[in-house]
């Protein structure tokens, strides 16, 4: 059997060309064309390896020639319901999202050489509310369906991926659902929410879970599926979850707390005075928190992310420049706590486990090997330098997350 | 930060602690490890307040640095321990004097349904069931309570609640926490339980639709009747301003003799004596293994749940006597 031959889509933005980058490397496939409406720029075609580019429209019938006379059996759709750089290329991203997708199932459809069809979809397709289970597994279907947005264009794209299999029940089709993805290459409105600095705005009186899917594991998910036998839906998510107010202070920024009904007028402030942009309908929507059940991916794609929320989140959080940092926040508390002449605690969150059982008052007698000495305890300032402070640091893995992160996220 | 404040504060309630730790050495006044060694395990409570300023400032360090951690629920344990446990362990103890009896009855581990009457006009009776297996079982174990969707709703108690380890009412969550071995706290009688006049208390009302049996059949967990006695009387309800409630989307407004007469004073519960007693397991995986799609065996188990916690509520105010001096 030869070699696959792979579309994919999107390959302007870090997941379509990273996606066809690793293709291309593969042994099992022969040949990968990126397609998108537009050059990519150097750091998606450095990206892009050994992959074909053709520029096309996935809303031009002429995407059908390209699989045509390519010979495609494989297409993975990479920039179905893939958020918006700016809130502006919302009503963009919906022609781009829906409308594109419907031409590329068309082109797909009347193809006899495609066999593998992979869409790209967001867990946003369950939205989120307080009545909704806290997890959702793949079987769930959103109780309060989101009127606009990229949830609702993704319901509408997994329906239209629905007929297409109905059409041609001889195509393998993989819908997975990732999570927001994150991770210190991709730009998406929520990595530039997290990059206002100093402070974030968040929904007065509301703190929800996030959970976060690393670029590298969407990257790996889409190569795994694509290469794969699984067909049917997943939902994809790194490990565990986050709290949005959480996620802010390791960022190293403060949570400003908004009422609902002002964050319309601070988003405009902010965009007037170019401090940098979100979007109040993104801030509302990320006050509602979401996760998904991702035992179906780990069983049955024998996918393993190999980053969990937190540590996606903090390889993010390591390109920006915190306004808080630790080191600081540790070095006000032993001052604080020698002034008033008590030994500030160790650093770390295993001090906490150890008093959660016993309540504070017994930590030191519970953990007397971190407790440090008393002559210690004069000099206040030793101590703060002399811990560990801050998270370890993640490294990029397989070479993609080196060199400069921040010069790659300028486009 | 106002931690000036907090020696002071934490400083005055235990004199009787203090005296009892001068007979100890300070555990900084000496650097030789043996000395350490001798401590008695009660922590000398002189410089306790210390401990507790080095406690909150790393607590409060960790929170601007985001670091800790929560499941996939939201629990957040240093955020209950540190925040909420705190307040609502002295209302246990000094104010409501709650006993806790049959805390045997729940196991070291493993997963268990804990099934509770509901009552007090705010649902402070959950806190303290949570209270008391946290604080009172050998093992610390947390008691995660199942919560109606108004609750999640609300803006600021809803994340407070959820940080707490509660989550929504519903049997994929219930499901997904027993069959992970966690302790479930449900209230089957929701709003029609807590917002009863006063003249019904201690009159069991419907059970839902037996939703909490199911998920115990399904995961094959124990169910634990717990009944609860003084929270009837925390805010006696003697009216229900009807067109408020529609008016605020609450499912009903309290009148009580303090509120709204007093204004926020009347948000201060009555004293009263709190008994609760965690009843003996009843095994659901005795039954076969579609037993939960089976209406009868659920509607029985449905039924003796109900009873048990009835028949315990009225033994334990017999032993409790005066609702206020017990």
């Amino acid at each position: 059997m030869t070699g696959l031959i792979v579309l994919v889509t999107g390959v302007t933005r870090f997941l379509g060309s990273a996606l066809a980058g690793r293709l291309a490397e593969n042994p099992a496939v022969d040949r990968v064309i990126g397609v998108d409406a537009a050059l990519p720029e150097p750091a998606a075609r450095s990206r892009m390896g050994g992959a074909d580019f053709a520029r096309v429209d996935i809303r031009n019938p002429l995407v059908a020639r390209v699989i045509e006379a390519a010979g495609v059996d494989t297409v993975v759709h990479a920039s179905a319901s893939s958020t918006p750089a700016s809130s502006a290329a919302r009503s963009m991203a919906k022609e781009m999202n829906v409308l594109g997708t419907m031409q590329l199932l068309a082109a797909c459809q009347r193809s006899e050489s495609v066999r593998n069809l992979i869409v790209r979809s967001t867990g946003a397709v369950y939205g989120a509310s307080s009545r909704d289970p806290a997890i959702f597994t793949e079987e769930m279907s959103a109780r309060s369906v989101p009127p606009s947005g990229t949830g609702r264009d993704a319901i509408d794209i997994e329906a239209y991926v629905r007929g297409f299999g109905r059409r041609r029940p001889d195509v393998r089709i993989a819908v997975p659902r990732l999570a927001e993805v994150i991770g210190p290459t991709v730009v998406t409105p929520l990595t530039r929410y997290f990059a206002l600095s100093p402070a974030v705005p968040m929904v007065l009186g509301r703190d929800a879970r996030l959970q976060l899917v690393h670029e590298m594991d969407a990257v790996g998910v889409l190569e795994h599926l694509a290469l794969g036998d699984f067909s049917g839906t997943v939902n994809v998510a790194g490990d565990g979850a986050i709290m949005l107010a959480q996620a802010i202070h390791r960022a190293g920024r403060v949570p400003l707390p908004v009422p609902s009904l002002a964050l319309d007028g601070l988003s405009r402030a902010v965009n007037t005075l170019r401090l940098g942009g979100f979007s109040p309908s993104q801030v509302k929507l990320l006050s509602a928190g979401r996760m998904l059940d991702t035992s179906r991916l780990r069983t049955e794609v024998g996918f393993h992310p190999r980053f969990s929320t937190v540590e996606a989140f903090d390889d993010f959080a390591a390109t920006l420049r915190p306004a808080l940092a630790p080191a600081t926040v540790r070095r006000v508390e032993v001052r604080i706590a020698g002034a008033l002449g008590a030994p500030a605690m160790p650093d770390g969150l295993a001090a906490s486990r150890a008093n959660m059982q016993k309540g504070s008052v017994d930590v030191i007698d519970a953990l007397p090997d971190l407790l440090p000495r008393p002559d210690e305890v004069g000099d206040a300032g030793t101590i703060g330098d002399e811990l560990p402070t801050g998270r370890p640091r993640l490294v990029g893995i397989a070479g993609d997350a080196a060199g400069t992160p921040r010069r790659r996220r300028t486009r | 930060m106002a931690s000036t404040d907090v020696p002071a504060g934490r400083r005055g309630p235990g004199p009787p602690a203090a005296a009892a730790g001068k007979a100890n050495q300070p555990p900084f006044a000496s650097t030789q490890p043996a000395t350490r060694a001798e401590l008695p395990p009660v922590p000398p409570a002189e410089t306790g307040w210390k401990r507790n300023v080095a406690g909150s400032l790393a607590f409060v360090r960790r929170r601007l640095t985001g670091d800790y951690e929560v499941d996939d629920f939201g629990y957040d344990p240093d955020f209950t321990d540190h925040v909420v446990e705190p307040p609502l362990r002295l209302l246990y103890e000094k104010w409501f004097r709650i006993e806790a009896l049959g805390l045997e009855h729940i196991s070291d581990t493993g997963g268990a349904l804990l099934v509770a009457n509901h009552s007090g006009t705010i649902a402070i009776d959950a806190l303290m069931a949570a209270v008391a297996v946290r604080e009172h079982h050998p093992q610390h174990r947390a008691l995660r309570m199942l919560g109606a969707d108004l609750i999640f709703q609300t803006p600021f108690l809803g994340p407070i609640i959820r940080k707490t380890g509660s989550t929504l009412a519903c049997n994929p969550d219930a499901e997904r926490l027993l069959s992970s071995g966690e302790l479930v706290s449900v209230f089957p009688e929701g709003f029609k339980g807590v917002g009863k006049p006063y003249s019904q208390r201690y009159k069991l009302q419907r059970f839902g639709r037996g939703g909490f049996v199911t998920a115990a059949l399904k995961t094959g967990v124990p169910i634990i009747p717990v009944s609860i006695v003084g929270a009837e009387e925390i805010y006696p309800l003697i009216g229900n301003i009807k067109p408020l409630a529609r008016a605020l989307g609450f499912p009903y407004f309290p009148v009580t003799p303090t509120f709204p007469l007093l204004g926020p004073l009347g948000a201060i519960p009555l004293p009263s004596k709190w008994i609760i007693e965690f009843g003996e397991p009843i095994p659901t995986d005795i039954y076969p293994e579609h037993a939960a799609e089976d209406p009868m065996v659920v509607f029985n188990l449905t039924d003796r749940v109900r009873e048990t916690i009835q028949q315990t509520l009225y033994r334990l105010l017999l032993r409790r006597g005066h609702p206020f001096l017990g």
